[in-house]
């Protein structure tokens, strides 16, 4: 018997305006895997990611993630997804931990102190629990976001270009997380350009071009990387 | 549903912790409205009569402004940093997100009717101790509707780059019926009318407000999506 894929994309098109972003996309991730998605500048990386969380609808084209239907069952997938995205979708006017009991009281749970300084603790911001988020560093609310992902682990982790912002320990952070989602039965997809941050946990590279969705052999290309 | 009441509470809880915190947007909104008051009074001239006619109609109008503002404002907090697509992403009616903001603009609008009232007064030269009750229950009732149909606006006008310009345009033709209703409801009851020639415009603010009210949940997720 075949296991449920993690994310099965068919002929996911996009248009924004006039413009294709996606033609066609066809992406099987099986539990277990962590894809890096890999591509120029606007071909798509960001769009297929929003489409796979349920932020986008596709043009043409559906899918599935862990079987619940892309747009029929958007709902389920937002119970299993969770996205670290360009933004951090913060609240300058709330602090560290207000921003996690928000998360956590929207995605229908009661605040759980205890969870969130566990969280606030693996990001390294327990000393800035207290401290609205106006001032926090660009580098600090990506650490915010993830500390939100860890509260609530999802079974699909889709990280668009999880590296900037971090510093050392933080990149440490977002390779074991994704580590630790596809260890538990879940996958990552990683969009990045930055094929040489996560050497070591994606498990295979998926290229964009012209909309269109093209495997490579990642281990080589970072290796080529790493030689350069 | 149980889990539904809690989203609502929470987008309610940030949204007044945040202007809370902040206090910068309801003093603006209050002293332009107290300013818009002020200009009103001036156009219209020193006749105390004709200032009294004119007051339930300037008073709703600030009211409409003030709304405007703060609708805006609503969801200026949603776009900055990309909240509001993380909002979205959470699991969960989306109406709870409607339900969550409406109740955080009608408290913030009552807010500062609360100021403004009394303000209007002043300059207006108007009695409210014989009809205070009924003054309240108008007010509320029309900003009940205003607030259900600003909300629902704002989030149509939040994807949209020109949001400041399109709210008011597609939020006061909506308004008129309620607007007449609320006008002439509190322009009897300031002219001494207790509950008399009103009592069928409060009933009309009764039904826009369940129209406005269930049509704007109803459709809420549809106009959210991008």
């Amino acid at each position: 018997m075949t296991a449920t894929p993690a994310l099965d994309l068919r002929g996911v098109a996009r248009r924004f305006g006039k413009r294709w972003v996606l033609r066609g996309i066809d992406l099987r991730v099986e539990p277990g895997e962590v894809v890096a998605l890999t591509g120029r500048n606007g071909s798509g990386k960001t769009t297929l990611l929003r489409i796979c969380a349920t932020a986008l609808r596709p043009t043409r084209g559906g899918g599935a993630v862990f079987g619940y239907r892309l747009v029929e069952e958007a709902d389920a997938i937002r119970e299993v997804t969770g996205m670290l995205g360009h933004h951090a979708g913060l609240y300058d006017d709330l602090t560290a931990e207000e921003n996690l009991v928000f998360a956590q009281r929207m995605a229908g749970r009661p605040a759980d102190r205890d969870a969130i300084g566990r969280a606030l603790d693996d990001v390294a911001l327990s000393a800035e629990r207290d401290e609205r988020v106006r001032g926090f560093s660009a580098g600090m609310r990506r650490r915010l976001a993830l500390a939100r992902l860890l509260l609530r682990p999802p079974a699909l982790l889709l990280m668009d270009e999880p590296y900037a912002s971090f510093d050392a320990d933080g990149i440490e952070l977002v390779n074991a997380f994704a580590a630790r989602v596809a260890a538990g039965a879940g996958a990552a997809v990683v969009a990045t350009h930055d094929l040489i941050r996560a050497h070591g946990v994606i498990t295979r590279e998926v290229h964009l071009v012209d909309g269109l969705a093209t495997d490579r052999n990642s281990h080589a290309l970072v290796g080529t990387s790493d030689g350069a | 549903m149980a889990r539904e009441i809690g989203r609502v509470t929470a987008v309610l809880w940030k949204d007044l912790t945040a202007e809370r915190r902040t206090k910068a947007n309801f003093n603006s909104v209050v002293f332009l409205a107290a300013l818009t008051l002020l200009l009103f009074g001036f156009a219209l001239g020193p006749d105390t009569e004709a200032l009294r006619e004119a007051a339930a109609g300037v008073l709703w109008l600030t009211i409409l402004f003030s709304g405007v503002l703060s609708f805006n404002r609503s969801y200026d907090q949603e776009l900055q940093g990309g909240a509001l697509e993380t909002l979205l992403l959470y699991p969960g009616d989306r109406r709870a997100i409607f339900v969550g903001k409406f109740l955080a603009n009608l408290a913030f609008l009552l807010l500062v009717e609360a100021v403004l009232l009394p303000t209007a007064a002043i300059l207006y030269g108007l009695s409210l101790a014989d009809s205070l009750g009924p003054l309240l229950l108008v007010l509320i009732l029309g900003t009940i509707g205003f607030a259900a149909l600003g909300t629902f606006y704002a989030a149509m006008a939040s994807r949209l780059r020109a949001r400041e310009v399109l709210l008011p345009l597609l939020l006061f033709p909506m308004m008129v019926p309620l607007l007449v209703a609320a006008v002439e409801s509190t322009s009897a009851l300031l002219g001494g009318d207790a509950l008399g020639n009103s009592r069928g415009w409060i009933r009309l603010l009764v039904v826009f407000d369940v129209i406005f009210s269930v049509a704007a949940f109803l459709a809420f997720d549809y106009v959210i999506e991008e």
